[in-house]
């Protein structure tokens, strides 16, 4: 059985807990073990921590690899952010020694040490690729037949020659993933724009976040889908939270959430109050 | 023209993961790609310039150096395989290191050095989280303050809390 230490970071436990709980039991059906990477912090944001200081964000961010690294597991994350960031982090302390030996001189300020060898996970690049999506539809015991936007941000694949997952520019993987429910996966125009919270972009000028938010929820209008599904708890509290304002109504699903339904988790369960968009299933 | 030379500004951003920059060849196929460009004054293409021309001054005091949201089109596309998000973060490392923060920045870095994470706990969400049969508070740093101090050192550390304080 597949084994991870599960990283929750900050917006799915703090701010939308039942992706979190959809997770764990969407794991667990799927024969993926999560065990709590206890102690961990965020991860750090890459869109503020890294862009203020490239070197503290290295550093708070081998805290939470070397965690990992002394339970012997690879990390399992639920959002583009966490992943982007530790994936990141990871790729440049186990390929740099140079810098490995710096960050290793400040994590002994606390009795750690980061020897370089934790890999980091995206949970939909685990679902596709560990999992498959024959098995997934097989654990679909309440087939779905929804009109879906799929919405992969950004973080998931790109920076695509390192990340190597799927083609950035014309990925399948997440319409794939959503077809296994039984939805179909809608086409529509721009698919890959970003949703506009990254970078610290949505905290420092959020009016032109939104004005790329709204661009895409056009889209997804447009192509007719009834739910918006994420792999990112970061680009589905954009979504969820502007929809008011811009004058739509679209539902946003994390793809645990959608898993969650198709498993036949019950409406509490999949923690939809949290959600300002109402969810009508 | 003037023509400037920085070597503190080339080797800070060499150092920063920024030395690429030069070899941008000013094609602009990271504007034309740049989905804040379409919606902002903000020219990527111009900044890579400028980080070449070791206009500091400029770049590190102009608003737009903080309009990029790191969606990574620019970099996928380059014709130079410039990694221009490198360069961008690299440049907005010189930003705060010389006092040019946003507040809604500040703030969650803030919460970052006072809780562990981006965003705070509050009794909304520790009451939804039982409900669904979850621990109130997560098992992170939140649950333990030996590792939230452990996380404090190491911001200190690296000197976070000069930018925070
Ligand atoms: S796409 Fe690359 S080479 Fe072309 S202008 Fe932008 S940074 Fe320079
Ligand atoms: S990464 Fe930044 S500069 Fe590049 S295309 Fe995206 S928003 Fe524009």
């Amino acid at each position: 059985m597949a084994k991870y230490a599960f990283f929750l970071g900050c917006i799915a436990p703090l701010r939308y807990p039942g992706v979190e709980k959809s997770t764990r039991v969407v794991c667990e059906r799927l024969g993926i073990e999560l065990v709590e990477l206890d102690d961990a912090s965020c991860c750090p944001a890459p869109g503020v921590i890294r862009a203020f200081s490239r070197t503290t964000w290295l550093a708070a961010a081998a805290r939470n690899l070397a965690l990992a690294e002394k339970m012997g597991l690879p990390i399992l994350t639920i959002c583009n952010g966490c992943y982007g960031s530790l994936f990141e982090a990871a790729h440049e302390l186990n390929h740099n020694p140079e810098m490995l030996a710096k960050v290793n001189e400040v994590l002994a300020k606390i009795g750690m040490h980061y020897n370089g060898t934790t890999k980091v996970h995206h949970f939909a690049e685990v679902f596709y690729n560990e999992v498959g999506v024959e098995k997934i539809k097989a654990a679909c015991t309440n087939p779905l037949n929804y009109g879906i936007a799929t919405f992969y941000g950004c973080h998931f694949l790109k920076p695509g020659d390192v990340k190597d997952i799927d083609d950035p520019e014309d990925p399948k993987i997440l319409d794939e993933l959503v077809e296994a429910t039984g939805c179909k996966s809608l086409p529509r125009k721009q698919k890959t724009l970003c949703c506009g919270s990254g970078g610290g972009l949505k905290a420092a000028f959020g009016d032109v976040a939104k004005e790329f938010t709204k661009t895409n929820l056009e889209n997804i209008q447009a192509s007719g889908a009834q739910f918006i599904v994420d792999v990112c708890p970061f680009c589905h509290l954009q979504f969820d939270s502007t929809q008011d304002a811009l004058g739509f109504n679209i539902p946003v699903l994390h793809l645990s959430q959608l898993y969650g339904i198709a498993m036949g988790m019950s409406e509490e369960e999949l923690g939809l109050s949290a959600h300002k968009v109402p969810v009508k299933l | 023209m003037e023509v400037r030379y920085d070597p503190e500004f080339e080797k800070q951003l060499a150092e920063l993961g920024g030395a690429d920059a030069k070899l941008c060849f000013q094609c602009g196929t990271c504007t034309a790609s740049c989905p804040s460009g379409r919606r902002t004054s903000y020219r990527v293409r111009k900044l890579v310039r400028m980080a070449q021309l070791d206009m500091k001054e400029e770049i590190i005091s102009n608003d737009e150096l903080w309009m990029c949201s790191t969606c990574y089109t620019c970099v996928e596309r380059c014709p130079r395989r410039v990694p221009i998000v490198d360069v961008i973060i690299a440049l907005r490392n010189m930003a705060v290191a010389d006092g040019h923060i946003k507040a809604a920045h500040k703030k969650t870095a803030e919460n970052l050095y006072t809780m562990g994470h981006s965003v705070p706990i509050n009794d909304d969400i520790k009451n939804m989280r039982k409900a669904l049969g979850l621990p109130e508070v997560p098992p992170t740093v939140l649950s333990n303050q030996k590792a939230y101090e452990d996380l404090k050192v190491i911001l200190d550390a690296a000197g976070f809390n000069e930018i925070v304080e």
